[in-house]
């Protein structure tokens, strides 16, 4: 039996960055809100303290703060014409668990994307002509300048270090000189810099480029962010992504916004609660409750006013295929929209193997880098090139954890004495270049509901269908290409550059920049929602998070996530709090 | 010591002022009215992880204990440079993950039907670690027998066992072909040889270079080889010593072999 619960004004379906930061938002407007978390209640000295935080096999290998495939996975395949197989361990892709989310766990890399790239369709046909038939990227439907004072806002409630690189126009010395304009500064300087990016830094300098420290959620100094909560100098510990800071260095929910919007009377959070489904009233416009079940099985009907899915990218798809909500999309027709235009990143490195010089790698920090933007977005003239878009490169100096970080020069046997002594003579001595390039949406990359796996509470898995494209393959190889040079030019003792090659693959680790599934833009035949992240169909439904993203650009996601969520709070209390229903005519 | 209080002691204590749960069994809490944590209770200690004790192997046979011993000295050898993974206490390792949630596939999604796939679609054998480790050594150890004068992996030559090893590799044996000892489950195709070779090579990387506290790494010995100072918490002193040699001492979560252990 279903116990159906009081109505509250809004309900929260997971509880990460983006439900923390509406949460605080609809709070302070006085809205009662309630978050739902399938997870467990999560904080810096119960569960990553610094006395334990530092343990590699434990948080990394073992996989303890993130999703466990047995309750939940995804199944995987590569084309159509294959029979997609379940994800049975994680591995490309590290979805967390619990309060907080992946912003526990990720490394503090927050970027904006460029202007161009929210308009990645009109202006590459613009520049470039007609693209392929079966690349189905989209403008967002929204632009840079009307996000920048809601990425200010996030990197100010974060506490970003680093340099502006574009303030009101004037290009600034040290900065990214390609970014958008912004209205001010980061709240906090850049970090300290480690051997390695600075090396990169002097060699990308001396081939023409314009290197900058990359922005960083991790604190160059204490800071207080605007809602009065303070963040500790980071120590450089080299347990930063894939970890939970011990130190209250790293900007999370936790070290942001959860010591204030905890004590407020109306905000309440439930773990250990999953949701279901999404119910909706006979006309189908509008979204009425969520059902979700506790972890002894039972099950509860949470009515509210607004409902916000704010899960990790796919799951939120996942929710709206099961709850019948918006049209799913068919690959064949190419109509509908829930389940279109998934797409991802394509990383490659160059290892840059010294003799003379000892890098250090364990000295480091999650957003700790060099980068260059000179192959990012439309940056630089793709005439020729067969391929759009880009992605930056970047000498990190994250970690030097050596069950993950071992690195040996090519060549090297893969185990044995030989393999020893090349990892026992590369460990301090090895800095590496990471590209970071962006991802089209095809007609044929897609998630729809698996017809053969179940998950623990018996649903259909969600399947994804997903491989990197022509231009995702030459745009890695420009970009690893342009890596190999500024590392020749750090005057190594020999590189190797590591290729993306062959298919997408779910088995090594890449990044957790999943997109897409319920695109935002301007019209609702190719999108789930509007500007706002409202649902077209059912208007006080929002969908929030890299779920809503059209293509995904070369730069990590979670810089856009929160300017578009800040975009979204922003218009639902000045437009939707006075006058409930869509915000935007279709 | 405290160190024996437990996480869902704290959350219960906290539970006193911050939270209800839904109902008496359920896991399921509700918070509201500050951050649910208690004064008082000193942080982290209800979560640290501690030692493993010693003893008597939980998993392995002693016939699997000298068959993994045999072959994480091949993959990772002791040397001029020092202990190799046989020495680091690898097996030790090996067992108490076998034996634990990570050998049950705990975590990981286990339920039928069962294909082999593609190599992009990742791991498919319905067999967990610990069996897939037992159905692995036990086909090897058989091939070996059959093919190389009627002894164990662990019995033969160095360089025989590192043939052995290379045609794991490289896939050229499949685990299901496993003869009358067969792991026999209705389906099963069984991974390839590869497949398992890779397991054991990530899980010996793992047991030379995870904190000793998991009964591997003794004494540090795979962070000494490259100069990995462990689990520190603070490098703010070293950011700008650039290039420079620092030669810190490893240190692990429960601290140093030197210091005396206090759990």
């Amino acid at each position: 039996m279903v116990k159906k619960l009081p109505s509250v004004d809004v309900v929260l379906v997971g509880f990460g960055w983006t439900a923390a930061m509406v949460a605080e938002e609809l709070t302070a407007e006085g809205l009662n809100v309630v978050a739902l978390e399938r997870g467990a209640w999560r904080d810096t000295p119960t569960d990553f303290a610094v006395t334990f935080a530092q343990d590699e096999l434990r948080y990394m290998w073992r996989r303890s703060l993130f999703q466990e495939p047995a309750r939940q996975t995804l199944t995987f395949r590569n084309s159509m014409d294959q029979t997609a197989l379940p994800m049975r361990h994680l591995g490309s892709f590290l979805p967390a668990t619990g309060v907080g989310g992946a912003g526990i766990h990720w490394n503090g890399q927050t970027w904006r994307f460029l202007p161009t790239d929210f308009v990645a369709r009109s202006h590459n046909e613009a520049r470039y002509g007609t693209l392929p038939e079966h690349m189905t990227i989209q403008d967002w439907g929204v632009t840079y300048d009307e996000l920048e004072p809601f990425y200010d806002k996030f990197e100010y409630l974060c506490g970003i270090s680093g340099r502006a690189g574009n303030i009101k126009g004037t290009i600034q010395d040290g900065g990214n000189p390609f970014e958008g304009a912004r209205a001010r500064d980061y709240p906090n300087p850049p970090l300290r810099m480690v051997y390695g990016p600075t090396l990169f830094a002097a060699a990308a300098r001396e081939t023409g480029h314009k290197p900058f420290p990359c922005p960083a959620a991790n604190m160059s100094r204490t800071y207080t962010n605007p809602l009065g909560v303070t963040l500790a100098p980071c120590t450089y510990c080299g347990f930063c992504e894939k970890f939970g800071c011990g130190n209250y260095s790293k900007s999370s929910p936790q070290t942001t916004i959860l010591p204030v919007l905890m004590r407020r009377d109306n905000f309440e959070l439930r773990t250990q609660c999953e949701v279901l489904r999404v119910n909706r009233d006979s006309s189908g416009k509008r979204a009425t409750s969520v059902t979700y079940i506790d972890t002894e099985g039972r099950e509860f009907e949470q009515p509210a006013e607004m409902i916000f899915l704010c899960a990790f990218a796919q799951h939120n798809v996942h929710l709206l295929l099961l709850s019948g909500i918006g049209k799913p999309y068919d690959p064949k027709s190419g109509e509908g929209v829930i389940g279109r235009n998934y797409a991802y990143q394509v990383v490659s490195s160059v290892d840059v193997f010294f003799d003379d010089k000892i890098i250090n790698p364990f000295v480091g920090a999650g957003a700790l880098g060099v980068g260059i933007d000179e192959y990012n977005g439309d940056n630089f003239d793709h005439g020729g090139l067969g391929f759009i878009g880009g992605g930056y490169l970047a000498c990190w100096n994250t970690h030097g954890r050596p069950i993950e970080l071992h690195p040996v020069p090519k060549g090297t046997p893969k185990w044995g004495g030989k393999w020893k002594e090349a990892v026992a003579k590369s460990y301090l001595r090895t800095a590496t270049i990471s590209t970071h390039g962006a991802v089209m949406s095809y007609r044929t990359n897609y998630l729809d509901l698996d017809p053969t796996y179940r998950d623990v509470h018996g649903r259909p898995l969600l399947r994804l269908t997903f491989d990197f494209g022509e231009n995702e393959h030459r745009l890695s190889d420009y970009l690893t290409d342009r890596a190999a040079e500024i590392a020749k030019a750090m005057k190594p003792r020999e590189i190797h550059a590591k290729k993306r090659e062959g298919h997408y693959s779910v088995v090594p680790y890449q990044t957790t920049h999943n997109t897409g599934g319920a695109a935002m833009g301007s019209d609702p035949r190719t999108s789930f929602v509007n500007r706002y992240l409202q649902s077209w169909d059912v208007s006080n439904l929002f969908v929030m998070g890299s779920t809503v993203f059209p293509q995904n650009a070369g730069y990590n996601p979670t810089g856009t996530i929160g300017a578009l969520t800040y975009a979204a709070t922003d218009a639902i209390k000045s437009k939707y709090l006075k006058n409930p229903g869509p915000m935007v005519q279709a | 010591m405290s160190g024996s209080l437990r996480r869902r002691d704290v959350l219960l204590a906290g539970a006193a002022f911050a939270s209800v749960s839904l109902s008496g069994r359920s896991d399921a809490r509700v918070y509201g009215g500050g951050a649910p944590w208690t004064p008082g209770i000193a942080p982290g200690l209800a979560d640290v992880p501690q030692t493993i004790p010693g003893g008597d192997f939980k998993f392995f046979t002693t016939a699997e204990a000298a068959f993994i011993d045999a072959a994480v000295a091949r993959l990772i050898p002791a040397d001029h440079l020092g202990a190799g993974a046989k020495e680091a206490g690898v097996t030790v390792f090996l067992d108490r993950q076998l034996a634990g949630p990570y050998g049950r596939a705990e975590r990981w999604y286990m339920q039928g039907p069962w294909h082999d796939g593609t190599k992009s679609q990742g791991y498919q054998s319905r067999l967990s670690p610990a069996e897939l480790y037992r159905a692995a050594i036990r086909f090897i150890d058989q091939h070996c027998r059959q093919q190389l004068g009627g002894k164990g992996f662990a019995e033969l030559s160095t360089d025989q066992q590192d043939s052995v090893l290379k045609e794991i590799e490289k896939g050229k044996l499949k685990i299901a072909d496993i003869g009358p000892h067969a792991v026999e489950i209705e389906g099963a195709k069984g991974p390839d040889g590869d497949t398992f070779f890779a397991v054991l090579m990530q899980n010996t990387i793992e047991g030379f270079f995870s904190d000793p506290i998991y009964g591997g790494n003794r004494d540090m010995v795979g962070w000494k080889l490259i100069g990995f100072p462990g689990a520190r918490y603070d490098y703010r002193p070293y950011v700008e010593r650039h290039g420079e040699k620092l030669d810190l001492p490893p240190v692990g979560v429960r601290g140093r072999p030197e210091w005396k252990d206090q759990s």
